[in-house]
Order: structure tokens, then sequence, then C-alpha cells
């Protein structure tokens, strides 16, 4: 028998390994399809690692509509690559499927089609939406009794949408606690720096204001992820907000805080460079 | 080849230049709207108001209230569809003077799929009362048309692409709102309109087996298709209704006096946009056969431009299989 620090070692680890293949698809993904958005998948992608691999989700990849299943919703759709990624890891379907990424006739669609890809949960791609999708699954939760968890992951740029907080007044108000919203934190969006554009900090007070228990977590530090999303799971009476502090285009040295990368693919030597950098235990 | 995105921004620029009066709204989406340029030249009348389009289109509703004439935008779908009701609302029914300047209409939007295809940006905009729609075809229009839409004075709807596209009008075509152009043959609007007043043409013989009516980058396509069936001994017009609404009625009748069938072509659902347009006017005047190339009633999805033209038959070959279905029955 493991003792329980042994287990998390095991289970950090086994997310470390998911997060970097996770990364690897997704430029192999792009830069085979040659357009898509490299920075905000990479800075997800331990964020939907944690999630998938670190028994976050309850799901059935054989049964991708099981009734009890946990639900995911990608509110920020544009990173659509680390979330096929995250699904066919988990089985739903084959990697292979993976490099037909935003090709014609494909099953993934250049940003979620919930009617194309076994596992998505809803469509997304139209910022400021997923919030409000995941209010209405987490009230079907409590109405029906289920036991399920709804989690939502959005980007800081687009918590500019007001729908996002529209959504946040409702789920406060319906006292969803089985909804976490987490916010990929990375500080960019697509024109310039979010505090430049249009601050919409401060996020974190700004859920609390709406009733909601807010963490704030190192959206890189896996160990830290796995606590923060536990002791979120645990909140009662309330919804709870993860505010995730990340990297745009984490993991690959050129693309980082780097703005030019948010939907840009790597070609050629580029995308070499960036392979290189994700193989093996590069990673930092 | 230049996409009319591009020509967007370089007028914008010149505009803005000779009247102050001219302020840009977009919101994060500006390198690809093109009104970075503007943004670049006159920072101080330039609002990226962020992720958050309805909000963007109140802010633009209270600068027109206030004597400015915002120009406002972001890909098609979120303009049309996100700020519906604040466009409606805020804007058409107090008829502000708002442009609302729309990139990444149509399936040419390619690889990002449905979410970003809009098909239905023009049924929406002709829905709201006094709104003008207009999709130009090539740059050269698309420069017109925003000159245009500066001289209204009221809301208007100006539908962009993503893709460069060949330019298809002579560097001296005009563009007037409410007006459409014959293309081929090299027949003036007004001729057709005062030849069917004194009663032409006089015998059947003398019609047009096919008039194209085509909007957007449908225009071309019409025109090869024109060529195709030339070849065929097939007599064909070809025109370009940019101006969906207010649509050019004197005009479309005209034709219509002067064809045997009416195929129009649009990159658009063929519910509400200009075949919707061309048969409700027709019906309602002079009705003749119409069939209508465009998407039917289905979403879009990834592919590249060139691939999604081709899956929903947006092709000159589209246009000619339609025109030859069309006129083994007519
Ligand atoms: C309603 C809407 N408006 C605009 C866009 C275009 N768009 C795609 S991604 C993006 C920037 C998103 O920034 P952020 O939410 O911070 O995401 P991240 O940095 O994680 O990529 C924009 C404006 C969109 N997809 N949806
Ligand atoms: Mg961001």
């Amino acid at each position: 028998m493991l003792s329980e620090p042994q287990k998390d070692e095991a289970l950090i680890c086994e997310i470390e390994t998911r997060a970097r293949a996770l990364r690897r698809h997704i430029i192999e993904m792009v830069g085979k399809a040659g357009s898509g958005h490299p920075g905000g998948s990479l800075s997800s992608s331990d964020i939907l690692a944690t999630l998938y691999f670190g028994g976050f989700l309850r799901l059935k990849p054989e049964d991708p509509l099981w009734p009890e299943r946990d639900r995911f919703i990608l509110s920020k759709g544009h990173a659509a690559p680390a979330l096929y990624a995250a699904l066919a890891e988990r089985g739903f379907f084959g990697k292979d499927v993976l490099l037909t990424l935003r090709e014609f006739g494909s099953i993934l669609q250049g940003h979620p089609d919930c009617r194309k890809t076994p596992g998505v949960e809803v469509s997304t791609g139209s910022l400021g939406q997923g919030l409000s999708m995941g209010v209405g699954m987490a009230l079907a939760g409590k109405l029906d009794g289920k036991g399920y968890r709804v989690w939502v992951l959005l980007g800081d740029g687009e918590c500019q949408e007001g729908q996002v907080w529209e959504a946040a007044m409702a789920a406060s108000h319906y006292r969803l606690d089985n909804l976490t919203a987490i916010v990929d934190h990375n500080h960019l969006q697509i024109d310039s720096r979010i505090e430049e554009v249009m601050s919409p900090e401060p996020i974190a007070q700004k859920f609390s204001a709406f009733g909601w228990e807010v963490f704030e977590a190192n959206g890189h530090d896996i160990q830290n992820l796995v606590n923060v999303f536990r002791k979120a799971a645990t909140v009662r009476g309330k919804p709870s907000a993860v505010i995730a502090d990340t990297v745009k285009g984490r993991g690959v040295s050129f693309m980082e805080n780097q703005k030019e990368w948010h939907g840009k693919a790597p070609k050629g030597e580029e995308l070499e460079r960036a392979l290189k950098e994700l193989s093996g235990d590069h990673l930092r | 080849m230049i996409a009319t995105r591009d020509a967007y921004g370089e007028i914008l620029v010149e505009l803005g230049r000779e009247n102050p009066n001219i302020v840009v709204l977009d919101a994060d989406l500006s390198s690809s709207t093109k009104t970075e340029k503007f943004a670049k030249a006159f920072p101080e009348r330039f609002f990226n108001v962020g992720i958050a389009e309805a909000n963007m289109m109140g802010i633009a509703a209270g600068l027109a209230r206030s004597g400015k004439i915002p120009f406002v935008s972001t890909f098609a779908v979120f303009a049309t569809g996100r700020a519906y009701d604040q466009i409606r609302q805020s804007i058409a029914y107090p008829r502000f003077n708002v442009k609302i300047v729309a990139s990444h209409g149509g399936l040419s939007v390619g690889p990002d799929g449905a979410s970003h295809q809009a098909l239905e940006d023009v049924a929406l905009m002709r829905a709201i009362p006094g709104m003008v729609v207009i999709v130009p075809c090539d740059a050269h229009e698309t420069k017109e048309a925003i000159k245009a839409a500066l001289r209204h004075d009221g809301p208007v709807y100006v539908r962009l692409g993503r893709e460069k596209v060949p330019s298809v009008l002579p560097d001296d075509a005009t563009f007037e709102i409410g007006k459409g152009l014959i293309l081929w043959p090299d027949k003036r609007r007004e001729d057709l309109i005062s030849s069917v007043s004194r009663g032409e043409p006089k015998e059947s013989a003398h019609l047009f087996d096919v008039a194209f009516v085509a909007s957007g980058i449908m225009v071309k396509p019409a025109l090869d298709a024109a060529r195709i069936l030339g070849q065929e001994g097939k007599t064909c017009l070809v025109a370009d209704f940019a101006s969906i609404k207010p649509l050019d009625e004197e005009l479309l009748v005209a034709i219509a006096k002067n064809s045997r069938l009416v195929v129009t072509c649009e990159e658009h659902s063929i519910i509400g946009g200009l075949g919707s347009a061309v048969c409700e006017t027709l019906a309602e005047n002079y009705p003749r056969p119409v069939l209508r190339v465009g998407v039917r009633d289905e979403f879009g999805q990834s592919g590249s431009a060139q691939e999604l033209l081709d899956a929903y038959g947006l092709t000159a070959e589209g246009i000619v299989e339609t025109a030859r279905k069309g006129l083994s029955k007519v």
C-alpha cells in the first residue's frame, strides 16, 4: 500500500507526463493544420492535464454522454487543441485523429463542436458564453439531485465579456457549489496585454464580490493545482473560482509571453524547434 | 488580390484624416478587422473596448448621439449575433449614425469553422428597420461603399471578408446605396431600365437565358459561370447587387423582364439574404423563376476557404449546374 503522500507523488508524476504529451500534441496539431491557437492552448495545458488526469473528472470515454459524468466546458474555445489532446489521451478517440485538426470533414473542428467530437460538452468559440452554460448544467445537477461537478475554463481576456458576470451573478444566486470556474490568467489577449486593452482586474475580488469562494493558484505547478482544485471541490453553499496564474505559450521558449503566438501556427524551423524543446525532460 | 478588410483599413485612415468626427471601435480584433491602421494613425480616436461586443455597440450609440461618427468593427458573427439586441435597440431604433463594418463574413473564413462563419448576418441586419446592408465584391467597391456609408446619415452594416480576392470592378466603377451594377454584358443600368419602360424586349427570343444577381465574393464566380454558359450558346447577364438593402428594385425588375431565369449567388444562407430579397421583390412585382445559390439551412465547418466553397457549391461550376437545372424547366 502506498501512503497518501506517495500516492500523490505518483499522481503528480502522471499528470506532468500527460501535460508534456498535451503540449507536444498541440504543437504537432497546430503545425500540421497550419493555423490555430498555440499560445492559449499551452497556457492551459497543465490545468487540463490536472483536471483530466488528477481524478477531477469522472468520465467514461466509451460512454461519453454517461449521465453521471463530471462536466468540463472550455469556454475559451480557441484552446481546442489542448482539449482535443486531453480527450485523446483520455481515450475518447485515437491519437491519430489529432492530426486531422481543422481539416475538411474532421471531427476536430477549429473550435469545439459537441455534435462532432465525443467528450466535448458544449460548442464554444464565441467567447463569454461558457460560464452561462455551466450554470445551466450545475443547476440541472441540483434539480436532478446528481453528484457531478461542472468545471469551466475561461480566458482572462474573456472576462471582459459582460455575460461572464451575468453568469457569475446567477451561479451565486443559485448557490451552485457544484460549479467551479477556472481563469487561465496569462495576462494576454490578442491585441495586447489585458491590462492595456481593457483591464478586467482585480478578477479574484470581482468573483468574490459576486459571492464566489476564490482561490489563487500557480497554473503551472501541478501539486498546487491539485491541492487548490481539491479545496475548490469541497466548498459548500456557493460556487468556487480558481484564478490560475499562467504564462501564455508556456513550454515553448519563443512563444512564452508573446502575443504574436496567440493565433499563429509554427512553420518549418520554428516547428522543429518547438517540438525539440517539448521532447524529453527539457521542459522546466 | 487584396482582401476587402485590408481595403477597409486603408480607406478608414484616409477618411479619418478628412473627417475629425470619425471614431473607430474594435473588440480585440483590430489586427484582423484592420482597424489597427486607424488606431496607429489616430490613437486618440480609437477605442479598443476589449472582448465585449454588446458593450461596444452601446458605446458607439452614445458616441453617435454626441455627434461622432463611429465605425464599429469585429467579426461578422459577433457583430450581428452577439450584439443583435444592442444594435436593434440602442442604434437602429433611434436611427443613430453608426457604421458597423464587420470582417470575416461567410464560409471563406475557413479553418476556424462554424462558430466563426457568419451565414445569417445579412438576414439579421436586413430585418432591422432602417438598416442599410452592403456586401462589396472587391477592394475598390469596399472603399466606395465605405465612403457612401459615411455620406449616408443613419445606421449601415457592411460585410467584409477575410480572404484576398481578385479585383472585379473597373477602377472608375461608382457605388451608390440602393443601386445595382450590370457587369455583363456591357450595358448601363439606366439603359436597361429605360428600354424596359419602352416596352422592350418585344419578343421572347430576345430574352437573356439567365440573369445572375450576385453579391460579395460570388460576383466573380457568377461572371465565370456566364462565360462558361456563353460558350454553350446561352446568353447571360450578370449584375452586382452589393447594396442588398435598399435593393435596386427598379433594376431587378428590368432584369427579370429581360430574362427567362434569375439565379442569385451569395456566400450566405439562402434564408434571409440576397436570394430572399430578390424573391420577395420579384414575387410582388414581376414573378419569374428564381433559383438561389447559397448555403442551404446548414452551418459551416472547418476547411480551407476553397475546400468549403467547393463543398457547398459556391463556385462557378455550382452556379452553372444550378442554371442548367433551371433552364431545363423554363
Ligand atoms: C465573442 C468573441 N469575440 C472575439 C473573439 C475573437 N478572439 C478569439 S481569442 C481572443 C482573445 C482571448 O483572450 P483570452 O480570453 O485572454 O484567451 P487566451 O489568452 O487564454 O488565449 C479573441 C478576441 C471570439 N472568439 N469571441
Ligand atoms: Mg489571456
